[in-house]
């Protein structure tokens, strides 16, 4: 999972044809991967290189080369932590919610009832609406401390009204994002429990195992797949959540709600400050990637594992 | 979490007799109604939203909520002035981009599951893993580039960033669906003397073409719903409808049933194609992982 551009050689071995242009399959490949290659590659490199430099779009002229300053900048300064932390309460709170919630959905929905078809389809709703939709929706109608729908059940309920976004704004903006992929978790397990057939689980019950082991032996591996599935698109999905900060909290209180991708979007567009915009950008494509590959191969021995067992 | 069985056969019910029957009966209700229970709470926001865009503004707003009242529309053709040009510019990036995405992609796709050389699979995880790049970590030089290029908020530089942003989705649904397509008839076209062009443009793309389409909903949806490259690269000329709702961030969002009428325009479309193409859907989010 390198972002270096490593397989470019993929198709040399093709024996060019000297004369004109021939379909050949190698040739077919190669557009798209020239496109991905330079307009992903190419701009993480140049990030990589304006990250060394103290550059301001307001002084555009002086651009000194500090080396490692940006970054030096960036990690000693405790305030930033709290951005790195951030980013990953969001993500990592994100993705267990969704996992519990969709699990237990894909368990009731995976059951004959009446409008089962129905709920199904409607139950993908929350996760087509566009992100910004979602949270100015959420802001104004459901959080808004006077006239939101939650502050009137609150005081029916003889509570205070409490204004979400300024006393709980973390807890606020993982509400809203895991409404918006619950949906996701939930129909990618159901597909996976679909595909247990109904003779194993009859099986083991005639041999008296309980519904935990059940689960845990039969459930469990058959959804080793799309949990997989859920986990690795919904990390690169979530450390990249820019859309609901930016319409709801723009990151605040202070810098409560503050991750990485809103962070970097003010340090570009709000300060100008390029060099210290890339450095940022740069370590959070490390982060991402280190995340990636490490969630995925612990959810690969873990359900090695139960196989095993 | 054991109450609830993972599945519910025809066989559950069998080895006891008629008070066991009837207590499974009666779980099975509480379990239905606890799903219902769930779903419509996640359905509620937009239930609520739904509501409020055929409120007058007094009503929408009003504390207690108001649940029953006379359906106005008013709000609609309010919210129009601003939705139009935003409509036109996020179909014209949405279409445009997955149009540039299938050119590009299709070819490869094609060449990936019909001639895989040792290193198909190399260029297949590369692709994905281009999908590991936060917009962040491209969103600079892209911007200082597309400055000097003329390229921002115009229509061409959204288009190509969200094909970057969707090819490899569909050169991975692509992939998928076309090693479906039976190898017998491949090697049946080539003993016929078909070109490597014939075969894609005869035998692979016909064949391929409800993957095409589950796959170009997708890649829509996607383009539609982008926000970062949207409010970072455009303002005015090419914004589309994400940039023209963060209007209502502030100011504007003290109008809530003009809010939500224009954020009922902007999320029906995508929700009804969404509906429609729910299988397609799943086999797409999960790139072809889950079936």
């Amino acid at each position: 999972m390198t972002i270096a551009a490593r397989p470019t050689t993929t198709t040399a071995s093709q024996p060019a044809p000297k004369r004109g242009f021939k379909f050949t399959p190698g040739v077919m490949i190669w557009p798209a991967m020239l496109y991905l290659i330079l307009t992903t590659q190419v701009p993480f490199f140049m990030t990589v290189y304006y990250s060394f430099f103290k550059y301001n779009l307001v002084i555009p002229d002086d651009r000194p080369f500090i080396g490692f300053g940006n970054y030096v900048s960036l990690l000693t300064n405790p305030q930033n932590l709290l951005i790195v932390w951030n980013t990953i309460v969001l993500a990592g709170g994100t993705l267990i919610l969704t996992l519990l919630i969709g699990g237990i959905l894909a368990m009731l929905l995976n059951r004959e009832f009446a409008g089962r078809a129905l709920l199904r389809t409607l139950m993908i709703s929350s996760f087509l609406v566009m992100p910004i939709v979602t949270a100015v929706i959420w802001k104004n109608m459901l959080l808004n401390p006077v006239s939101g729908f939650f502050s009137w059940v609150l005081s029916s309920l003889g509570l205070q009204p409490v204004d979400w976004l300024a006393q709980f704004p973390m807890a606020s903006v993982i509400t809203m994002i895991t409404w918006e992929w619950t949906p996701f978790a939930a129909l990618i397990l159901l597909t996976g429990l679909q595909s247990l057939p109904d003779d194993q689980l009859e099986a083991a019950r005639l041999d008296g195992a309980s519904p935990l082991q059940e689960f845990q032996h039969i459930v469990m591996p058959h959804w080793a797949q799309a949990i997989q599935v859920v986990v690795l698109m919904e990390t690169i999905a979530l450390l990249q959540v820019y859309g609901e900060i930016y319409g709801s909290t723009s990151g605040g209180p202070g810098l409560a709600t503050t991750n990485l991708p809103y962070f970097i979007y003010q340090k570009a567009f709000a300060e100008y400050n390029i060099g210290l915009a890339s450095a940022a950008g740069v370590l959070t494509v490390i982060l991402t990637n280190i995340l990636a590959v490490y969630l995925l191969r612990m959810i690969s021995r873990t359900s090695a594992s139960n196989k095993g067992g | 979490m054991t109450t609830i069985q993972p599945n519910t056969g025809p066989t559950k019910a069998a080895p006891s007799g008629g008070q066991s029957k009837s207590r499974n009966q009666l779980r099975n209700t509480l379990l239905t109604i606890v799903t219902y229970i769930i779903a419509l709470s996640f359905l509620f926001p937009l239930i609520w939203m739904f509501m409020a865009a055929f409120k007058t503004e007094a009503q929408a707003i009003a504390s207690p909520p108001i649940f029953a009242f006379t359906p106005i529309l008013e709000n609609f053709s309010n919210a129009l002035s601003g939705y139009f040009p935003a409509l036109k510019n996020s179909l014209i990036a949405a279409v445009g981009s997955t149009i540039l995405a299938f050119i590009l992609g299709l070819p490869a796709a094609f060449a990936l599951a019909v001639y895989p050389t040792a290193r198909a699979q190399n260029v297949l995880t590369w692709m994905l893993s281009t999908k590991m790049m936060p917009a962040v970590g491209v969103i600079v030089p892209l911007f200082l580039l597309f400055r000097n290029l003329h390229l921002l908020d115009t229509l061409p530089g959204l288009i190509l960033m969200y094909t970057t942003m969707n090819l490899p989705l569909v050169v991975w649904m692509m992939h998928s669906y076309m090693t479906e397509i039976p190898f017998a008839i491949y090697e049946a076209a080539k003993v016929d003397g078909a070109s490597v062009a014939q075969e894609f443009f005869i035998i692979a793309l016909p064949l391929a073409m409800p993957g095409v389409a589950a796959t170009a909903l997708l890649a829509v949806i996607f383009a539609w719903n982008e926000v970062f490259f949207a409010v970072n690269l455009t303002s005015s000329d090419a914004a589309p409808l994400s940039v023209f709702i963060s209007s209502f961030k502030t100011g504007m969002g003290l109008f809530w049933a003009q809010m939500s009428a224009a954020a009922v325009l902007t999320v029906l479309p995508v929700l009804i194609f969404g509906w429609v193409a729910q299988r397609q859907l799943i086999r797409g989010l999960s790139f072809g992982a889950v079936k």
